[in-house]
């Protein structure tokens, strides 16, 4: 069991398989990406009923959710990628991990500024320091830290490891967003989504959340299988195959 | 797994698991100080400085808002269930404000526990109802009644 493990990690860590296999995979996760995020985003904007108190103000919800989720898996993607890149020394985790850092950043920037937009109608302000909202901005700034490593450095390996560890060490953050809402007081709410209990929530409005959080978790999968085709193509541009692969995508 | 890699992999998860440790001490250590706003009870144990400017926070307690004719100024009670606090707040409430709803008020307390705010925000919780649900089930609790 544990043989076979190995054999089938070492196969999807060679960056020519990854590529040659990742070729079906990325078009169909994008496809059933944008249907279902797509059906999520009109289903929840204008079908889901209005929220008792917040009336449609909290229909933003369904972006700034699945945007917040994926900010934190992404971040956890780069921390896990670095980590094994930096053990077993393995480039395509370094990729993975350089060209997931650009999408965390986007979903975290989206994240803080849907709740600033919720915020200034439901609390009254578009800001406040508590817990939730700075380690938020606190992780916005660890995927700019990461950026800047990855740009600033002569020779890209160098970046790569760099990066890895200032991913490593800033994965703590993580669980400080998940549970500064329950340690200290917020004005942030605590959360709805558990997998311990139901959730507090309309089924009429927990379907179209949950298939957006689904949706947008695809579209990551999609552009990260692509990203790191093309970060592949960049990098290894010196390998005979990827040579011919060039050549042959310009013919077309 | 060959040593050295044994090696680094253990080192990492190490690392990883001490600097997680390390910052959940620390924000134990400083928990009252991360909190966000003051309960109701702990302004009336005193833990709440006066004559400076602070959060407290809680419900609105039914019944306590009282308007003043001809002007935007409103007193209400705040309470944890525990101890309740007198707020005095000269401005616009937020919409979500109502009796019964959880609210942060920033301002200065004075020596006879009146909070005088500079501004009020809303608390909401984590439950997301429509309209309709919320009378429906208000409705079978009165019947159950």
């Amino acid at each position: 069991m544990w043989q076979l493990f190995v054999r089938w990690f070492h196969k999807w860590s060679s960056p020519k398989w990854f590529y040659e296999m990742s070729k079906p995979w990325s078009f169909w996760l994008g496809w059933a990406a944008l249907l279902i995020t797509t059906t999520a985003i009109i289903w929840g904007l204008g079908f889901a009923p209005v929220e008792r108190l917040q009336g449609n103000s909290y229909r933003i919800i369904f972006i700034h959710v699945p945007s917040a989720f994926l900010s934190e898996a992404i971040y956890v993607t780069i921390a896990i990628a670095g980590a094994i890149g930096l053990i077993w020394r393995i480039k395509l985790a370094y990729y993975v991990a350089k060209i997931c850092v650009p999408l965390g950043m986007s979903m975290a920037f989206l994240a803080l500024a849907t709740g600033a937009i919720w915020g200034k109608p439901t609390w009254g302000h578009w800001w406040v320091w508590d817990m939730r909202i700075t380690s938020m901005l606190i992780l916005l700034l660890l995927y700019i830290g990461l950026w800047a490593l990855h740009n600033a450095m002569e020779r890209p390996e160098s970046g790569d490891r760099a990066a890895a560890i200032l991913a490593l060490v800033g994965v703590v953050n993580i669980p400080v967003i998940k549970f500064s809402v329950n340690l200290v007081t917020t004005l942030h709410q605590p959360a709805t989504l558990k997998f311990t209990e139901k959730a507090p929530m309309h089924i009429s409005m927990l379907i179209p959340l949950l298939l957006s959080i689904l949706g947008f978790y695809l579209a990551f999968l999609a552009l990260m299988l692509v990203r790191s085709r093309i970060e592949i193509l960049r990098r290894e541009r010196k390998a005979k195959w990827v040579q011919q692969e060039i050549e042959q995508l310009g013919n077309r | 797994m060959n040593p050295k890699r044994k090696q680094r992999l253990i080192l990492i998860l190490l690392g990883v698991c001490g600097l997680t440790v390390a910052v959940f001490l620390v924000i134990f250590a400083l928990r009252q100080n991360l909190n966000y706003f003051f309960t109701p009870l702990e302004i009336s144990n005193g833990a709440a400085p006066s004559e400076q400017v602070i959060r407290a926070g809680g419900m609105v307690l039914p019944g306590s808002i009282a308007r003043e004719d001809g002007s935007l100024v409103v007193n209400f009670k705040v309470t944890d269930y525990a101890a309740i606090i007198d707020v005095k707040y000269d401005g616009i409430l937020p919409d979500l404000f109502e009796e019964g709803q959880g609210v942060v008020v920033i301002g200065k307390l004075d020596d006879n526990g009146l909070l005088t705010a500079d501004s009020v925000l809303a608390k909401h919780d984590e439950t997301y109802m429509p309209p309709e649900v919320t009378h429906a089930l208000e409705q079978a609790e009165k019947a159950a009644k």
